[in-house]
């Protein structure tokens, strides 16, 4: 056991203890608040697998999550289906649909990929308002039960642990290593035997499944409707904001990009001046702004680069004096 | 691997069935309206609509050409200006001078932006310059909301509501002035670019900017001057847009850039002239579909215009215009 891994292993046990000590002590206001954060990082972890681990760059997570939540809604609504096992469902459609998007996304590159998948988050909350007569138009369709803020709590803090522990473990060994192989140079992973397709769109539908459970709960966080106005543009935009925040290819960061686009809204509404609905608006574009120009590695490049730079303080201080 | 084999072959410019193909719609609209009315009014409509599509579309490839930024604001900006000129006429400003004088606003925001915002990132990676895209995307959403505030706006439009009728064909006045207005504006910056010398410099630091600099032309000046006139025509699209969508509000221009993107990729991403005849192409083919196909309600424009761009995507790339390039995977 190195002595990052022990670090590493303590701060998440703290982060846990965190979670706990929160859970059972906030009011049903805060654990709401505190059950989005939860949400937000599933999705930005999946959003960061495809875009910080693979390289493919995706516009379009609040379209996963958009068929995550109605897939809770439906089932719930119309099949009476317990709100748990709408999980998994959201979770393994969105995995189909994330390898259905990936498929035509192998051919494309870049500036294609994002104009496809931006194109593909303005699209796919249209869809309800299409077939109103089994989503409810845009006033969206409700969950034959609502839970409690708690109950969303528990059970968002509890997938957002599984989600982090199966990308760790996913990340951590071969498959991690080919994602980042293809990030890194296309032709060289695939001179090392890394098959594209196959590594490219199982990183599409992993991604797309994180971001369906989070759509799911997104959901439940909301008294149970699914409304398209919830799954707009902006949703994909901040989670996209979250990642960047985070720092790409970083599972460490994830938890403050959640932090970042799901208190932000509620910290900035506190705010003078720019306590307007508004203001939170300004406030993102400008950070995130500011982000990619002055910390382009978000807030985990923040840390290792002061890690580095300590460490290196440290090993050169003796030779120095 | 097929695609990789496939990007390789090279060929010179566009090939021979487009201009067939352009000619063969032309020949189908026409006749289309000459044996139906509704035809008629419809592909009218489309134009006029298109036109629009075609100006933020070019505008969109204006500055891919000149920095390969695919700006995700440019809808944003052109509806920023559009409150502009709304603010201008507000004040009692007629509105043709209002017009020109959000004309000019959208070309100093388009010069500031670039140089702020977009200079500091421009040689990063496409991930970067596409997210500090979208962030301004929010800023400018959030700007505009916390000034003017998110309700809906009411703007007079400066075509009136004349329809113009011959025979069973119905023609609005607005559907003429926006198409007119667009096409000269797009005429204009062709000009500019064609015949002026600052058009020469700007085709040559967009296309060469290392030799560019060495005979003398300032580069970061070419290209913000080109980021302003993007501006500039994205502000004639929101100010065309303002009237046919009858009310201004923040998400006035969402819609249309999603539009505009298919028109561009449909175009070729790299051509100026591909992007106006795309534009000018996908709003005839919304309209016509509208009209003609029971099931494509206008809850599915967007889905639609998604699907044409996946489309072009997979089939051909490389749009009607655009030149197939060596990729380096």
């Amino acid at each position: 056991m190195s002595k990052g891994f022990l670090v590493r292993v303590g701060i998440t046990g703290v982060a846990v203890l965190v979670i706990v000590l929160l859970g059972v002590t906030m009011s049903s206001y805060h654990l709401g608040l505190g059950a989005r954060v939860g949400i937000y990082f599933t999705a930005i972890l999946g959003l960061n697998i495809l875009l910080g681990y693979t390289g493919q760059i995706s516009i379009g997570h609040g379209a996963f999550m958009a068929i995550g939540g109605y897939t809770t809604a439906i089932l719930s609504h119309y099949h009476h289906w317990n709100l748990f096992a709408t999980l998994p469902a959201a979770l393994l459609i969105c995995f189909v649909f994330g390898v259905i998007v990936g498929l035509p996304a192998l051919r494309f590159h870049g500036v294609y990929l994002a104009l496809a998948t931006f194109a593909l988050a303005v699209s796919v909350p249209q869809l309800p308002l299409k077939w109103s007569k089994w989503t409810g138009g845009s006033n969206g369709i409700r969950t034959a039960t609502t839970p409690s803020n708690s109950w969303v709590y528990w059970t968002s803090w509890a997938c957002a642990g599984i989600a982090f522990v199966t990308a760790w473990l996913l990340l951590r060994g071969r498959i991690g290593r080919a994602f980042r192989a293809i990030r890194d140079s296309e032709v060289a992973a695939v001179s090392s035997g890394v098959s594209l397709p196959i590594y490219k769109t199982f990183a599409f539908g992993v991604s797309a499944a994180y971001a369906g459970v989070a759509g799911s709960l997104y959901v439940l966080v909301t008294n149970g409707y699914s409304q398209p106005g919830l799954f707009g543009l902006v949703l994909s935009l901040q989670l996209l904001i979250g990642a960047a925040v985070a720092g790409l290819g970083s599972l460490w960061g994830t938890a403050v990009g959640a932090l970042f686009i799901g208190l932000l809204p509620e910290i900035s509404a506190g705010t003078p001046i720019i306590g307007n609905d508004h203001g939170q608006d300004v406030v993102f574009g400008l950070i995130v702004i500011l982000v990619m120009i002055l910390v382009p590695n978000g807030f985990a490049g923040l840390l290792r680069g002061l890690d580095s730079r300590v460490k290196s303080a440290i090993k050169s201080d003796p030779t120095t004096s | 691997m097929l695609g990789l084999a496939r990007q390789k072959k090279l060929t010179a410019g566009p090939s021979r069935l487009v201009p067939v193909g352009l000619a063969g719609a032309a020949v189908f609209l026409l006749v289309g309206s000459l044996v139906s009315d509704i035809f008629a009014q419809q592909t009218v409509a489309g134009l006029a609509q298109g036109a629009i599509f075609g100006s933020l579309a070019l505008a969109l490839v204006l500055i891919y050409r000149a920095t390969e930024v695919i700006n995700f604001a440019q809808g944003e900006m052109a509806m920023a200006t559009t409150y502009v000129c709304y603010q201008l006429l507000h004040w009692g400003v007629s509105y043709w001078l209002a017009f020109f004088l959000t004309l000019a606003f959208g070309f100093v925001f388009g010069l500031v932006t670039y140089g702020v915002f977009i200079r500091p990132v421009q040689h990063r990676s496409v991930i970067a310059i596409v997210i500090v895209t979208l962030g301004l995307f929010i800023l400018i959403d959030g700007v505009v909301a916390w000034i003017w505030g998110a309700d809906i706006k009411f703007m007079e439009s400066p075509f009136g509501n004349k329809v113009y009728r011959s025979g069973g064909v119905a023609v609005s006045a607005q559907d003429i002035g926006v198409f007119a207005v667009s096409i000269i504006s797009m005429v204009a910056l062709w000009a500019l670019f064609q015949f002026t010398k600052v058009g020469l410099a700007m085709r040559a630091a967009a296309l060469r900017p290392a030799a560019a600099s060495l005979v003398g032309v300032r580069v970061n000046r070419m290209l913000a001057i080109g980021w302003g006139l993007a501006a500039m025509l994205g502000a004639v699209a929101g100010l065309m847009a303002e009237p046919t969508q009858f009310v201004l509000q923040p998400t006035l221009m969402q819609p249309i850039l999603l539009l505009a993107f298919a028109a561009a990729v449909l175009g070729g991403l790299e051509s100026p002239i591909g992007a106006v005849i795309g534009g000018l192409l996908i709003g005839v083919f919304l309209n016509l579909v509208g009209q003609y196909v029971g099931f494509a309600t206008s809850e599915l424009r967007l889905p639609i215009a998604f699907a044409v761009l996946l489309l072009v995507l997979l089939v051909r790339p490389t749009g009607l215009f655009g030149r197939k390039q060596v990729r380096r995977v």
